[in-house]
């Protein structure tokens, strides 16, 4: 919402400058986004060209002698070259002195020599002061302009321009007056009183109208007059000058009295060329189909959704949006017929965003005209078309309106304290809400609050809270301390926050890097990950390749890593630990930690060092990459690796021999990893080594409850640990798992861990053999062992090994 | 006598000799074994007469205690040298490099951190962390938020819709944490304070808008906490997050339709260098919005709100990452870009507390 200095001063009275001005709209809640104090303008005035003389060496250049007033040069005439080929004698136009900066052509003048000759400033032309796009020549005054005078002040220029940042809530200050009303309730000067337009009228305007509607809350009044013998001519410069400063393009009187009328009172009004009318207006639905070529010269196919004003012609405008172009009012215009209307906002805001159409009269309608004012509009719109354009008025013909039923809200004064603290007393509050234009009925502490017309915002007493406060000032409100809930705050996230928290930090202590990625994802992608249902669409997508949300952590990830290969960083490890999508339910939504490793980046750094031979790495990442940073996220979260089962085979996205899933029991799947299928990668179109996992966070079971924080008792045995090594020639599909598990269980008192650290197949061991090789690590409890023992205990390890897996001990 | 002299040359010429430990310990068994030369004459010394034990036995003993000590002597020294010179074998280069640790490589993305620094301060107010989904129902995300229907203020939020169900249901991605709010209220009786991390989205971008990004916001519920309490939170808030010691802010009347009164606040600051400075200055920026619980979204939480009362704020987490650690576009916080990510995000170990500090 733009609007001038001056406009404002016609509704308010006051001395405020202009910065106090804009610091107490802020401070009412009235957020001013912008000032052109217009200090620009100041420095040019208006200067009468004395003699314009041919320059001695150049054929288009002339030596202007200007009288600039006593002011200027001690009031001796200034010498300028100026090259306007309008440039003259007697002509009087806007000079700039050097040190001036000329905003047009963003230059700031110095004293010049132009072939030998001095200039001492410059006669500008309207593109130099940005003032038209015209550069044909300088600016010419008319002749009686005051020379020496501001050449702003006699152009209208030096009136400052506010714009504010209007909330939605706020109708009443779409118009300058509703601002001026807030302002003067704020102690910033007296609104001024608008004397009732008074006019006389003839006979009763002829066109019948109707409102033929289901929903009477869609029109729910409709003021309409006939103007005759009206001369449509340009607007006075005046009225020109504020709705230019504003923004806006004068087009003809009558035309610039509506938008005067829907800034300065906000009361959007149309004009109807009563000649172009062809029988009754009548206020309906749109019929389905039906067509309508609007002011912006565009035509609109219409819905029964949208209200229109429409005669024998068919559809004349779209109510409260825009006026149709067919019966406009132009030069030719000699009888108009005045519109002033009502319509639903919310109507009027699903027609608007359908249509595509934004107009000064569609953001007033949707936030509420005041309907008390629809007549009164009317009354005064006619007397500013009787002032400007002549013309004869006939009576208003006025249908639907029913009045205003005033909103009341029972107040008690100490609500004001309740909900913001401040110590306002009631006396103040009644004044405050008197002056914002609410009726205060009733005395003491609890009383009744009429609603004023313009007012729609208005519901309960936590909003005339808020009036009392913006009023009497928000600065006002002293910061107040909360009690603390407990001296010393306990724990306050849950188990899943807890891990979420623990899953971030394990895998960037592994040495990779957390991403954010996009939730929503392009469909091929989704897909191919299990996703792309349709209740995860996005019907609105911001993009067509950011369209389902995401079924999993990786495809985002992927892309990610190879985006980074792209610009030549191909050793990258990266994680997210965030939301994945399986249906639109709340549930659905998974917490997933993911990780994606490239290229050589495993867990002990990427690329080469010179000693990688003795300390790995160098070595492309592989499905084992994978695995330790999935079991490192379990392992972080506090689950019993005991209970962690890895069973063979992952989703269709992995490779199918190079992939695991991590279970819990035969049903809780905790993740998957491994190396990706080929084909996935393909599709994807990323390349490399590259292995992943996700960690399902959400899957995981509460810890159990435990009674204490107490840990149990360390036993320590006192006789020495000791490690054997077992080999065993197993078929080369027996999974070193089985190997392990037997051995552990060949003696669950003695044997405390089993390590593989050898697995070799060579033709050696036979065709379709492997051999793994075990460290089997052993705590005696009792006493130390002795040969026989360890003879018993070597043969049950390779009697459990042989029953499970058909391995023999290797020779 | 000129025996055990004659002796005592030529051994303390032998162990001089004696190159190595293995030399020096053929001396002593050849001198001190057994069998050895000293030892033998050692062993004369029963066969003495006691004159002859006074003067040639002692002589004999001076003799081997000499010898001993010249061996333990020559030995020490031998083995220092062997010392010496294993050391020297083995010694490497050490300017060549070694690996970095994990931990230090890895990062933290700052919007995990801020959240983290955000705990912090308000964990320690009584602040617990509430979350929600992202996939919203309408009635969530709007109208139990008190935007009616057909509410101008609703395409204030440029949402994100899915495709009508079956039902002809149509799901929205969460323009704002506040459905959180009316999770929260349905779930848990009053008093609550709750603090709201995580994904919003909205159709928008540019390089301060990103159709993906992050809010937080918070929510007190209670019988008593108004305008001002609310004032002291965010003021308390604002010094702890940006640390600094005292930071000037205004609250502005304005509108939310979930807030009655409802606030823009802005924080004073130094605009006039590349980076924004707290504390300081004489320039505004906007930081957040707040304002009292609407008494309708209190209804839609089920409560009274004659009864109870409280208020809620909410503000940009990637927004207030930016003002706080200088990354220029938002629209790099969802690259991935690894150079991105070493440079403005956080080592794992350096965890945001009260006690250690919030940044390091």
């Amino acid at each position: 919402m733009k609007f001038t200095l001056s406009w404002l001063k016609d509704h308010l009275e006051t001395d405020a400058t202009l910065n106090e001005i804009c610091e107490r709209l802020t401070a009412i809640g009235l957020e001013v986004e912008d000032v052109d104090d217009k200090a620009a303008y100041k420095p040019f005035v208006i200067a009468r060209v004395l003699s314009a003389e041919k320059h001695p060496e150049a054929d288009r250049l002339k030596v202007l002698m200007v009288d600039a007033g006593p002011e200027v040069n001690g009031g001796k005439p200034v010498q300028i070259v100026c090259g306007a080929p309008n440039a003259r004698a007697g002509l009087v136009g806007a000079l700039a002195r050097p040190g001036t900066y000329v905003p047009g052509i963003d230059v700031t003048l110095a004293v010049g020599k132009i072939r030998g000759v001095e200039s001492h400033g410059m006669m500008c032309s309207e593109k130099e002061l940005n003032l038209s796009e015209d550069h044909t020549g300088i600016i010419d005054l008319p002749a009686d302009a005051p020379v020496g005078a501001s050449f702003a002040a006699y152009a209208g220029l030096d009136d400052p321009i506010i714009e504010i940042n209007l909330t939605p809530n706020r109708p009443d200050c779409t118009s300058i007056h509703g601002i001026a009303r807030d302002l003067a309730a704020a102690g910033l000067g007296t609104l001024k009183p608008h004397a009732k337009p008074s006019f006389k009228t003839e006979g009763e305007t002829p066109v019948g109208l109707k409102i033929i509607l289901d929903d009477e809350r869609l029109c729910p009044g409709f003021g309409l007059r006939l103007v005759r013998g009206v001369k449509n001519g340009p607007s006075p410069v005046w009225m020109q000058q504020r709705l230019k400063a504003i923004g806006l393009r004068p087009i003809n009187a009558l035309v610039d009295i509506t938008n005067y009328m829907t800034f300065d009172r906000g009361r959007p009004m149309h004009v109807f060329d009563a000649a172009k009318v062809k029988g009754d207006l009548i206020v309906r639905r749109a019929l389905e189909g039906e067509t309508v070529l609007a002011l912006d010269t565009r035509e609109y196919k219409l819905n029964p959704g949208n209200v229109v004003i429409a005669d024998d012609n068919g559809v004349e405008s779209i109510g409260g949006i825009m006026g149709g172009e067919h019966s406009g009012c132009d030069e030719k215009t000699v009888d108009v017929l005045i519109e002033s209307a009502l319509w639903d906002p919310i109507n009027i805001a699903k027609s608007g965003r359908a249509l595509g159409i934004i107009t000064d009269a569609r953001y007033r309608f949707e936030r509420g005209a005041d309907p008390e004012y629809m007549v009164p509009g009317l009354d005064r719109t006619t007397e500013l078309v009787l002032e400007l354009c002549g013309g004869t008025a006939a009576e208003a013909r006025v249908v639907g309106y029913k009045g205003y039923e005033p909103k009341v809200v029972d107040f008690p004064f100490s609500e004001v304290k309740r909900l913001t603290g401040l110590e306002v007393s009631p006396e103040e509050s009644r004044e405050i809400l008197t002056r914002l234009g609410f009726t205060v009925e009733g005395s003491g502490e609890r009383v009744s609050v009429k609603v004023p017309s313009w007012r729609p915002d208005i519901d309960g007493k936590a909003d005339l809270v808020e009036e009392v406060m913006r009023i009497h000032g928000v600065d006002q409100i002293k910061p107040e301390a909360i009690e603390r809930l407990a001296a010393v705050n306990g724990r306050i996230l849950t188990m899943l926050q807890v891990r979420t928290r623990l899953a971030k930090r394990t895998l960037a202590s592994r040495g990779m890097l957390e991403a954010v990625t996009w939730s929503f994802i392009p469909e091929d992608q989704a897909k191919l990950f299990g996703g792309g249902s349709n209740s995860l669409k996005l019907a609105n997508p911001i993009a067509a390749d950011m369209s389902d949300m995401r079924p999993s952590l990786l495809p985002g990830l992927l892309t990610a890593a190879q985006r980074n290969a792209d610009k030549g960083f191909g050793d990258v490890a990266i994680f997210e630990v965030s939301g994945t999508y399986e249906n639109a339910t709340p549930e659905g939504q998974r917490r997933v930690a993911g990780g994606v490793r490239r290229g050589t980046a495993s867990l002990n750094g990427s690329g080469r060092l010179w000693s990688n031979a003795a300390k790995g790495g160098g070595k492309p990442v592989d499905v084992f990459d994978a695995k330790a940073d999935a079991l490192a996220v379990v392992e972080a979260c506090g689950l019993p690796m005991s209970n962690i089962q890895i069973e063979k085979g992952a989703p269709a996205w992995y490779h199918p021999g190079r992939s695991g899933t991590i279970k819990m029991g035969p049903k809780v799947v905790l993740g998957y990893f491994g190396e990706f299928h080929p084909k996935t990668l393909g599709a994807l179109d990323v390349s490399g080594a590259l292995c992943g996992f996700e960690v399902f966070l959400d899957a995981m079971p509460d810890p159990k409850k435990k009674a204490s924080r107490t840990k149990p008792a360390l036993d320590l045995s006192p006789f020495q640990a000791v490690k054997r090594d077992y080999a065993f020639v197993v078929a080369s599909d027996v999974e070193a798992g089985a190997i392990v598990k037997a051995a552990v269980t060949a003696d669950r008192k003695l044997i405390t861990g089993v390590n593989v650290f050898d697995v070799f197949e060579g033709t050696s061991l036979g065709e379709g053999r492997k051999s793994v090789a075990i460290e089997v690590l052993i705590q005696p409890v009792e006493r130390t062992l002795t040969d026989e023992d360890f003879e018993a205990l070597t043969a049950k390890i390779v009697a459990n090994v042989e029953k499970t897996t058909g391995g023999m001990l290797r020779a | 006598m000129s025996d055990l002299e004659n002796l005592k040359t030529s051994l303390l010429a032998e162990i001089a000799g004696a190159g190595d430990e293995a030399a020096i310990e053929a001396v002593r068994v050849a001198a001190l074994g057994k069998k050895g030369s000293v030892s033998e004459l050692l062993k004369t010394l029963g066969t003495m007469s006691p004159e002859e034990r006074q003067t040639r036995g002692a002589a004999i003993n001076a003799l081997k205690n000499e010898i001993t000590d010249a061996i333990t002597d020559r030995k020490t020294v031998l083995k220092d040298a062997a010392i010496e010179a294993r050391l020297k074998a083995e010694t490497v280069d050490v300017s060549l490099p070694v690996r970095s640790s994990p931990a230090e490589r890895g990062r933290i993305h700052p919007i995990s951190q801020i959240v983290d620094e955000i705990t912090a301060i308000f964990g320690d107010m009584g602040f617990s962390i509430a979350e929600g989904p992202d996939v919203e129902t309408d009635y969530y995300n709007f109208t139990a938020l008190n935007f009616p229907e057909g509410h101008p203020a609703r395409e204030m939020h440029d949402t994100f819709f899915f495709q009508p169900d079956e039902n002809g249901e149509r799901k929205v991605l969460r323009t704002h944490t506040s459905p959180v709010q009316i999770r929260t209220m349905e779930a848990q009786k009053p008093p609550i304070r709750i603090i709201i991390p995580g994904k919003t989205y909205r159709q928008d971008s540019d390089a301060t808008h990103s159709p993906m990004f992050h809010q937080v916001e918070g929510l007190v519920v209670d019988r008593k906490s108004h305008v001002g309490n609310m004032r002291w939170i965010l003021e308390e808030f604002c010094k702890a997050f940006f640390e600094v010691d005292s930071v000037t802010m205004r609250f502005r009347p304005s509108f939310f339709p979930f807030t009655e009164p409802s606030f823009e606040v802005d924080i004073q600051c130094d605009r006039s260098g590349p980076i924004v400075k707290f504390g300081e200055g004489t320039d505004w920026m906007e930081i957040l919005g707040c304002g009292m619980v609407h008494p309708n979204v209190l209804r839609s939480g089920g409560l009274d709100p004659d009864e109870f009362q409280g208020f809620a704020w909410g503000m940009g987490l990637d927004r207030i990452a930016m003002l706080k650690y200088g990354m220029p576009d938002l629209r790099d916080f969802f690259n991935a870009d690894v150079r991105w990510m070493n440079h403005y995000g956080f080592r794992p170990l350096d965890m945001p507390t009260l006690f250690g500090g919030l940044s390091a």
